[in-house]
């Protein structure tokens, strides 16, 4: 294929608070099928985003466009394609987990018995069909992140944007989560995280995008971006600000 | 080591004081209260001097006792108690266990509550200064006493601390509070009644109590001073083995707390119970009803407002009991209606950022209004429809239900209409998810009163054909006014309703994600 299919296109985004501009003219094209990784310092910009782009915040400028739909000019169809793990937001967490995703995919207007049948899958899935009944307020950090995952793919987006999807999730359920969302773009479907940790992006995703201050510093496919150096040494070349470890001298042991 | 903690309160004390010049007029105003109960307290003992010994061994004893019963309970429902030098935060730094209860100890006297309770125990000393033996009696036994109140309140909360950090205990004590809260009025006014009926009644209790660990310390002096130096002696055996055994129970939970940090367990629970989600239809607007219903019964924000009430008859029929007019009961159903229409006012900023789900989503305004106004009209129209009737069985004087009902139903629906355009434009200032239900919520409280009263305002003028129907029935007599209200009410609240569920829901689909960032304010 010449040119690819391209599942997300950003345009210009930008968006200020008060006097700082958190996202400065933005422009990104996620290619379908891809596994997208979005990587930067805290305050880098990327929650904000990731934001303008599922509709959750509006833009100062801008345009986002999912699969050929403006997710502002018909965010309502534009949101059917999506499914969105934000991050730092609450859950309806006296809800129990099962409850919680059903009310997802309800909410979307999906018929009952088809969310029945998903609810189930995706728990046992998840790891969390021991706490299906538990409410989501008792659940651990972990556990949440499960949860708000499974809410989100319950409609079987065409795009999955998740922000900051592994924080506080263990080994083992980061490794169940990584086979699930290999298997989903295996099969045509385009994900797109944002992550701090450089080696999982590296090794999990195709492409990537280096996001500080509000700009984009590098994209394209990971081996492009990385330019034979790891993942983490470019990412702070790009980015900079390590500090000299002089001083200190005290600290040691011997 | 003991010096050292007394100093480190201080100096917590002195730095909270210097983080707001608010916090200062709070502790003045806390302060001034304090001064003038206290003052009261003092003055009183003084004049006790001058009375019949028996009675002054009844205040002391009683007082005494109910300052201890104080210093246990009041913590515990009101979680409010100081934990600036909260045993936890000493883990790490190897105290010596009995220097650690000892600085806690005297520690928990400096503070508004520990000054007040000593300056009025060692008052007592003067109630009993008629000889050398009774004032001694008197401060040996205020002594014991205070450091019992300090202990007592030190186990409570140390028992406590591992239980209010489950979520449940937390839920449920906040509602509870609620109870005694409304039914502080009638409560007073019947212990008043009580103790008018007899007046023996008061030293008999005081005498049992005596003899208790709750008022042994506090009745040494009067015993010496009635020249009982037996009954004396083993008094401050019970009272010695009081503090004592308080504090052998405080050094074992401390011991314990130390070691095994707050653990907020819960079981573990299958699944296969949807509750409402598998009753009510499968339609977004469906969902959004089960969600928001579920909310009112496991949400204490919520249920703690339903508690209120049925609650609310019973203070108005206290009210009517003591004029013995009962006209007044007929204002319990609009007055319902009003405040549980009004509850979904705000019912976004409950939602807090949860609500990014509705606008990832994709659902349309009129759903997500449409959900929320029927939850609340599920349990709020049979909750009214009773209310509004009950009072005229009671009355026996029916002349007043055709309009009231009308009203009452009116009211309902307008309201539930007008909460729904209120809560899709503007939030207000209410407690985070999972916070009690009485703490003070962040964000801003000018924006909060005038949303509250600007939507009452104009409620008020919703309403103006109902309440105008009411008058008229007023000055002409004329029942004909109370039946047009039954017919007119229902029918103008059920277009308003849906007006303002159309309203809202447009509004929603046009500033979903403006809403979402004003309540990401707040989180």
């Amino acid at each position: 294929m010449s040119t690819p299919l391209i599942a997300l296109s950003i345009r210009g985004l930008a968006k200020r608070f008060g006097t700082k501009i958190a996202v400065d003219g933005i422009s990104l094209d996620v290619p379908a099928g891809s596994f997208f990784g979005i990587v930067g310092p805290n305050g880098a910009g990327k929650t904000t985003t990731l934001s303008m782009a599922t509709g959750l915040l509006r833009p100062d400028f801008g345009t986002a466009v999912v699969h050929g739909v403006d997710v502002w000019a018909q965010p309502l169809q534009a949101k059917k394609l999506m499914g969105i793990l934000p991050d730092g937001v609450r859950l309806f967490d006296r809800l129990s987990g099962e409850q919680l995703v059903t009310y997802a995919g309800l909410l979307r207007g999906m018929d009952r018995d088809v969310v029945a049948a998903r609810v189930g899958e995706l728990l046992a899935a998840l790891d969390l069909s021991q706490d299906a009944g538990t409410l989501v307020v008792d659940y651990s950090a972990g556990m949440t992140k499960k949860i708000a995952l499974a809410s989100a793919l319950i409609h079987a987006p065409k795009i999955l944007v998740l922000d900051e999807p592994f924080e506080s999730v263990d080994p083992v359920s980061a490794a169940n989560i990584r086979d699930i969302l290999d298997r989903y773009v295996a099969t045509g479907g385009t994900v797109i995280v944002s992550s701090h940790v450089m080696d999982l992006v590296q090794r999990m995703c195709d492409h990537v995008a280096v996001i500080a201050g509000g700009r984009i510093l590098a994209a394209g496919t990971v081996d492009q971006v990385r330019a034979g150096a790891t993942l983490e040494e470019r990412f702070v070349q790009l980015v900079g600000g390590r500090s000299q470890t002089e001083g200190l001298e005290w600290l040691r042991t011997s | 080591m003991v010096a050292h903690l007394l100093r480190l309160k201080l100096t917590l004390l002195r730095n909270g004081l210097r983080r707001s010049p608010w916090q200062l007029v709070g502790l003045a105003f806390g302060g001034l209260y304090a001064l003038f109960i206290v003052g009261m307290c003092v003055v009183l003992l003084v004049l006790l001097r001058q009375q019949d010994p028996g009675l002054a061994q009844t205040v002391v004893v009683l007082g005494g006792s109910a300052a201890l019963l104080g210093w246990g309970i009041v913590p515990v429902i009101a979680s409010a108690v100081d934990m600036t030098l909260d045993p936890a935060r000493f883990t790490t730094s190897a105290v010596p266990m009995p220097q650690l209860l000892a600085g806690l100890a005297l520690g928990g006297l400096i503070g508004l509550p520990g000054l007040a309770t000593s300056i009025v125990a060692l008052a007592t000393v003067v109630t009993f200064s008629r000889g050398v033996l009774p004032a001694a009696g008197a401060l040996v036994g205020a002594v014991l006493g205070v450091l019992t109140c300090v202990v007592f309140c030190r186990v409570v909360t140390t028992a406590t601390s591992s239980l209010a950090a489950s979520r449940r205990f937390r839920d449920v004590s906040g509602i509870a509070f609620m109870v005694p809260l409304v039914l502080l009025g009638p409560i007073t006014a019947g212990i008043f009644q009580g103790m008018a009926g007899s007046g023996a009644f008061l030293s008999d209790l005081a005498g049992r109590i005596s003899w208790t660990p709750l008022g042994a310390a506090w009745s040494l002096g009067g015993d010496l001073e009635a020249g009982r130096p037996g009954t004396a002696g083993l008094k401050l055996l019970i009272a010695a083995a009081t503090l004592a055994g308080l504090s052998w129970c405080w050094k074992l939970l401390l011991e314990r707390a130390l070691v095994t940090p707050p653990y907020s367990g819960s079981s573990r629970r299958k699944g296969g119970r949807l509750g409402l989600f598998s009753l009510l239809p499968a339609t977004p607007a469906g969902a959004v009803t089960a969600r928001a219903l579920t909310y009112w019964f496991r949400d204490p924000r919520y249920s703690g407002s339903l508690v209120v009430i049925p609650l609310l008859p019973v203070v108005l029929a206290f009210q009517g009991s003591q004029t013995n007019d009962y006209g007044v009961l007929m204002i319990t159903g609009p007055l319902t209606a009003f405040l549980l229409a009004w509850s979904i006012s705000g019912d976004v900023s409950y939602d807090n950022t949860a609500f990014a789900l509705h606008v990832a989503a994709g659902v349309r305004g009129v759903h997500d209004r449409l959900g929320r106004a029927l939850a609340c009209l599920a349990f709020a129209l049979p909750t009214v429809l009773i209310l509004a009737v009950v009072p005229f069985f009671i009355m026996a004087d029916w002349a007043w239900w055709p309009s009231i009902l009308g009203m009452s139903v009116g009211v309902l629906l307008t309201g539930l209409g007008l909460s729904s355009v209120v809560s899709a434009r503007y939030t207000i200032a209410v407690p985070l998810p999972g916070d009690s239900p009485f703490k003070k919520p962040p964000g801003n409280v000018g924006q909060t009163l005038a949303v509250q009263f600007g939507g009452m305002g104009v409620l008020l003028v919703l309403v103006l054909p109902e309440a105008g129907l009411v008058l008229a029935q007023v000055l002409t007599g004329d029942p004909l006014f109370g039946w047009i209200n039954l017919a007119l009410g229902p029918v103008l609240g059920t277009a308003l309703f849906i007006v303002g569920v159309r309203l809202g829901g447009r509004w929603l689909d046009a500033r979903g994600p403006e809403l979402l960032a004003q309540v990401t304010v707040n989180r």
